[in-house]
């Protein structure tokens, strides 16, 4: 395409020639994220590392009418950084420096390819704390993870991302730079539009620079594994420990199939013979979170658990926690392609939703592993498939539409933490309504006119 | 079949299938580390391959030398949950890189075909080399070479590469091992030890001190003073069937059915030895004894661990700190990570030390550092600081690659600190006994 030759030019000028990639090698390993079966060439992948390099990328999208990509670690599970044709891809992984800790105010600012660990890690320098912790983290960037409001183990406790920006800095869609938020915990000048830009999947603008809330590091936390028989007594223990009134820091559901996959690489000790599996968590002030640990342990039992096991150190402990964010990636030791889904339930309606995935598994004789963050209601019910079998694929794709309507039908969502992208695109429309998809809508066409950014993803 | 048109295309597809792109290996990759681009990852690399195994991409320059870029240190596959079988797609990579010819130069093949070919295509030649290279070292010819400033003219690569020139030892291994090294006490165990190329030449110290510790744990050690190269330097640079066939040289020096154990000292080594059953799938001749024989390759620390040793009793011990880098292919290569850490905790008068990031190549590599002196040079650069940052007095590694190639970077720094193979600590300890 001319145009795309010209681009790559004034691009080139614009970033210097290493950073703009047009070889076939280059393009092929940006034309995928983390989701399944999903793949597109983009026409270039470039990196930047200021914001005025952004800027000066924004505007001559614009120029040029050239669809941007922004992408971050690609780890992504909706297809939200999948290329369009033709597109630049705009990568931000290597704008990755910590600005500043500040202690006082207990805040973290930094630039948007810093990986979630990066961040846990230089709050924990510091002595605080950043809970969110998606099982992405070692890799996942900070702007991928606002872009898609990712949550993590410590959901049920600690909230998503979108409860630790503060602020934002973003490149709009033509090219002006906008700062939204700031160091004060309260702030009501005006519309929130940080939150507007928390979840917007690369839509509304591109996010060079995130201010983020820190808090106190706890005390002290006790890890917990108990397994059971049947997957309705555990979450019939998910449900009586939400009504003790007992927040866990994690609550986190394996099954069976999940758990074998685990094991075999992890080899965390995990016990094989049970139906499923929850890693609890209980964190805060020793007193307490020895009760709460009690409770739980007591609350586990009263509903036929096969075995408690509780880690012996913070090593073991953390093991465990890796054990569980390897979960998705390991139930591909199964089938070649894993298809993961995000449907999420009022916490009440779990046990009603268990069972449903497992009943559409074996109405379209498909295989499952379904694992998740039973505390906030959000489970991965994972099909296990391979996608060069076109007729399975067909009946995957039949599954995945119960299970969503089931979900909806239950008072739930689509998606609870992965977004829309392309992946949920078909869903949301049915889901959101047409009020709520007309604002979008307007929104949207207000900030980006020319259609630049991101093009085609979570609407047309 | 010694080598199928297109590697890539002619394996199992489920191999390549198996990685579902969730980057959880990213961070783990010395390489993507390095630049933070996607093809310099594992899972880009993969994506490559896949896409030439589906013919959306030929396999040109670009592709050959990013394969070349690519460790080999297995890293990735420790950190994928999904059990990506890399060490498979990397050799067959290479080989599709070879196949393609996009590399190839009269000067390359010619260095390839001496070295892989000639050199390590049978050992007594290397010995050879050897010796040769010990009289240019202990006449003094070395030290008036470097002295006059001849080198001077050579090329900045070249000049680079005579420095790295290691020292070779004063004696190989078949002169200081007799073949056949009888157990101390009871026999509880027969075994035999291949004593390697790198090693023998440069560590045939290791090598003697590998058959003590056996001995003096009731192993009867075989040592055939003539053996052949494992082939591992020809899977990784994708020259199969030159593998195979030594491969085949191994099983019949060495019948896998007269032994307890098949010991290996290095990393690398052992590594792939411990495939020959892949390697010689299609071989009905050898297949079965293949197996028996991937069955019975132990590392040497490996080995120690599953018989026990005996605690050495030495009566002068040495109070030292020591920290421990964990060679890729013990630790992700064969997964072998506690064994050499116990055995160095036996010693009396040790103190071990864990090292930051054990477990990051220190870019040896192989032959890595020859082809790829810059990364190399950074990885070893970032391994000496976590050296000296220990405080550490030794450096033990199971390795010969990473032995020479940290000697290298302490040399560099100017720093005295000892590098040795934990099997010679402790050989020292049981020798100090009274
Ligand atoms: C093994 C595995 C486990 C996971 N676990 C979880 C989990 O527990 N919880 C969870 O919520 N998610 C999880 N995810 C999904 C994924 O990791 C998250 O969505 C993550 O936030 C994506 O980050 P990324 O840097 O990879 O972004 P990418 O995938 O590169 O991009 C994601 C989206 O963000 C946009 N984007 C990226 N950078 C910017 C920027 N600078 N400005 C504007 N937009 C940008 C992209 O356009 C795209 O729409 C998991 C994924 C994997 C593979
Ligand atoms: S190699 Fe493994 S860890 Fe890496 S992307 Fe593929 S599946 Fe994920
Ligand atoms: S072998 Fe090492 S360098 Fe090569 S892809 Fe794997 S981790 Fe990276």
């Amino acid at each position: 395409m001319a145009d795309l030759s010209k681009c790559v030019e004034r691009l080139r000028a614009l970033l210097g020639s290493a950073n703009v990639l047009t070889g076939p090698e280059d393009l092929l390993c940006y034309s995928f994220d983390g989701t399944a079966a999903m793949r597109q060439l983009p026409g270039v992948v470039v990196f930047a590392t200021t914001t005025a390099q952004i800027q000066s990328v924004v505007l001559l999208a614009n120029e040029l009418r050239i669809p941007l990509v922004p992408r971050g670690s690609g780890t992504g599970l909706s297809g939200g950084s999948l290329p369009t044709p033709d597109c630049i891809v705009l990568c931000t992984a290597r704008m990755d420096r910590i600005l500043e800790v500040d202690s006082a105010n207990l805040t973290l600012r930094c630039e948007p390819g810093a990986t979630t660990v990066a961040i846990a890690d230089a709050a924990s320098e510091a002595g605080l704390f950043y809970p969110p912790d998606p099982g992405s983290m070692k890799i996942s960037t900070i702007g991928g993870n606002v872009a898609e409001n990712s949550g993590g183990l410590r959901g049920l406790k600690y909230g998503v991302t979108r409860n630790y920006v503060m602020g934002l800095e973003v490149v709009l869609p033509d090219g002006e730079i906008l700062w939204t938020g700031n160091k004060c915990v309260k702030d009501v000048a005006g519309y929130s539009l940080r939150d507007l830009f928390i979840g917007s999947e690369g839509t509304l603008g591109i996010l060079t620079q995130a201010l983020l809330r820190l808090i106190p590091k706890p005390a002290s936390k006790r890890t917990l594994v108990a397994t059971f028989n049947e997957m309705e007594q555990a979450a019939q223990t998910v449900s009586d420990i939400i009504a003790a009134r007992i927040i866990p820091c994690t609550l986190e559901f394996l099954d069976r199939t999940t758990i074998h996959c685990v094991e075999d690489f992890a080899k965390a000790g995990l016990p094989l013979d049970c139906e499923a599996l929850l890693l609890i968590e209980s964190d805060g002030h020793p007193a307490v979170v020895e009760e709460e640990a009690a409770q739980i342990e007591a609350i586990a039992r009263r509903n036929g658990c096969l075995q408690i096991r509780v880690a012996q150190s913070e090593r073991e402990a953390a093991e465990l926690a890796t054990a569980r964010r390897s979960a998705f990636s390991a139930l591909a030791r199964v089938a070649p392609t894993t298809i993961l889904e995000d449907a999420t339930v009022p916490r009440s309606e779990l046990a009603k939703m268990i069972r449903f995935v497992a009943d559409v598994a074996r109405r379209h004789r498909l295989k499952i592993g379904t694992f998740g963050h039973m505390g906030d209601g959000n489970l991965h019910p994972t099909f296990l498939t391979d996608e060069r079998n076109k007729e399975e694929m067909h009946r995957v794709e039949i599954a995945f539409r119960e299970i969503f309507e089931e979900a909806i039908r239950l008072g739930g969502t689509i998606t609870g933490e992965h977004g829309v992208g392309l992946a949920k695109k078909s869903f949301l429309p049915s889901f959101a309504g047409e009020p709520s998809m007309r604002v979008m809508r307007e929104l949207r066409r207000v900030l980006d006119p020319r259609g630049i950014l991101n093009p085609g993803k979570i609407f047309d | 079949m010694s080598r199928p048109e297109s590697p890539l295309k002619s394996m199992d597809y489920s191999v390549v299938q198996q990685c579902m792109h969730c980057g959880m290996c990213l961070p783990t990759c010395p390489t993507y580390d390095a630049t933070q681009l996607e093809r310099n990852s594992p899972r880009g690399r993969i994506a490559l391959m896949r896409a030439v195994a589906d013919d959306r991409l030929k396999p040109g320059r670009s592709f050959a030398e990013e394969m070349y870029f690519c460790l080999g240190c297995l890293a990735c596959m420790t950190s994928c949950p999904a059990g990506v079988n890399y060490a498979e797609l990397f050799e067959r990579a290479r080989a599709e890189a070879e196949a393609s010819r996009a590399l190839a130069s009269p000067f390359r093949s010619l260095l390839r075909r001496v070295v892989l070919g000639w050199l390590f295509g049978d050992l007594k030649r290397l010995r050879l080399v050897g010796v040769l290279l010990r009289w240019h070292q202990q006449s003094g010819a070395q030290a008036l070479l470097r002295r006059s400033g001849l080198l001077r003219l050579l090329p900045a690569r070249l000049r680079e590469l005579e420095a790295m020139t290691p020292t070779v030892q004063s004696r190989f291994s078949a002169s200081r091992i007799p073949p056949l090294s009888p157990a101390r006490g009871t026999r509880r165990f027969r075994v035999a030890m291949l004593t390697g190329c790198a090693q023998d030449l440069m560590f045939s110290d290791v090598n003697r001190d590998t058959v003590e510790a056996l001995t003096r744990n009731g192993c009867e050690v075989a040592t055939p003073p003539l053996q052949s190269c494992c082939g591992s330097l020809h899977a990784h640079n994708g020259e199969w069937a030159q593998a195979q066939d030594l491969a085949r040289r191994q099983i019949d020096q060495f019948p896998p059915g007269q032994f307890d154990a098949i010991i290996s000292n290095a990393a690398g080594c052992g590594s792939h030895l411990k495939h020959y059953s892949k390697l010689l799938e299609d071989d009905p001749e050898y297949r079965d004894r293949a197996r028996l024989w991937d069955s019975k390759v132990k590392d040497i620390h490996e080995w120690l661990a599953r018989i026990g040793i005996d605690p050495p009793r030495p009566e002068r011990p040495v109070a030292r700190k020591v920290t421990y880098h964990e060679a890729c292919h013990l630790c992700h290569g064969q997964k072998i990570v506690t064994p050499p850490r116990e055995l160095l905790r036996a010693i009396p008068g040790i103190e071990l030390v864990e090292l930051p990031e054990s477990a990051w190549c220190c870019g040896s590599a192989g032959i890595y550092n020859l082809i790829q002196p810059e990364m190399a040079g950074d990885l070893l650069a970032r391994k000496i600081q976590h050296v000296r940052s220990t405080g550490a007095a030794v450096v033990a590694t199971g390795n010969p690659g990473c032995l020479l190639q940290i000697q290298q970077g302490l040399r560099r720094e100017g720093l005295d600190l000892r590098v040795a193979h934990p099997v010679s600590l402790l050989a020292e300890a049981y020798r100090d006994e009274a």
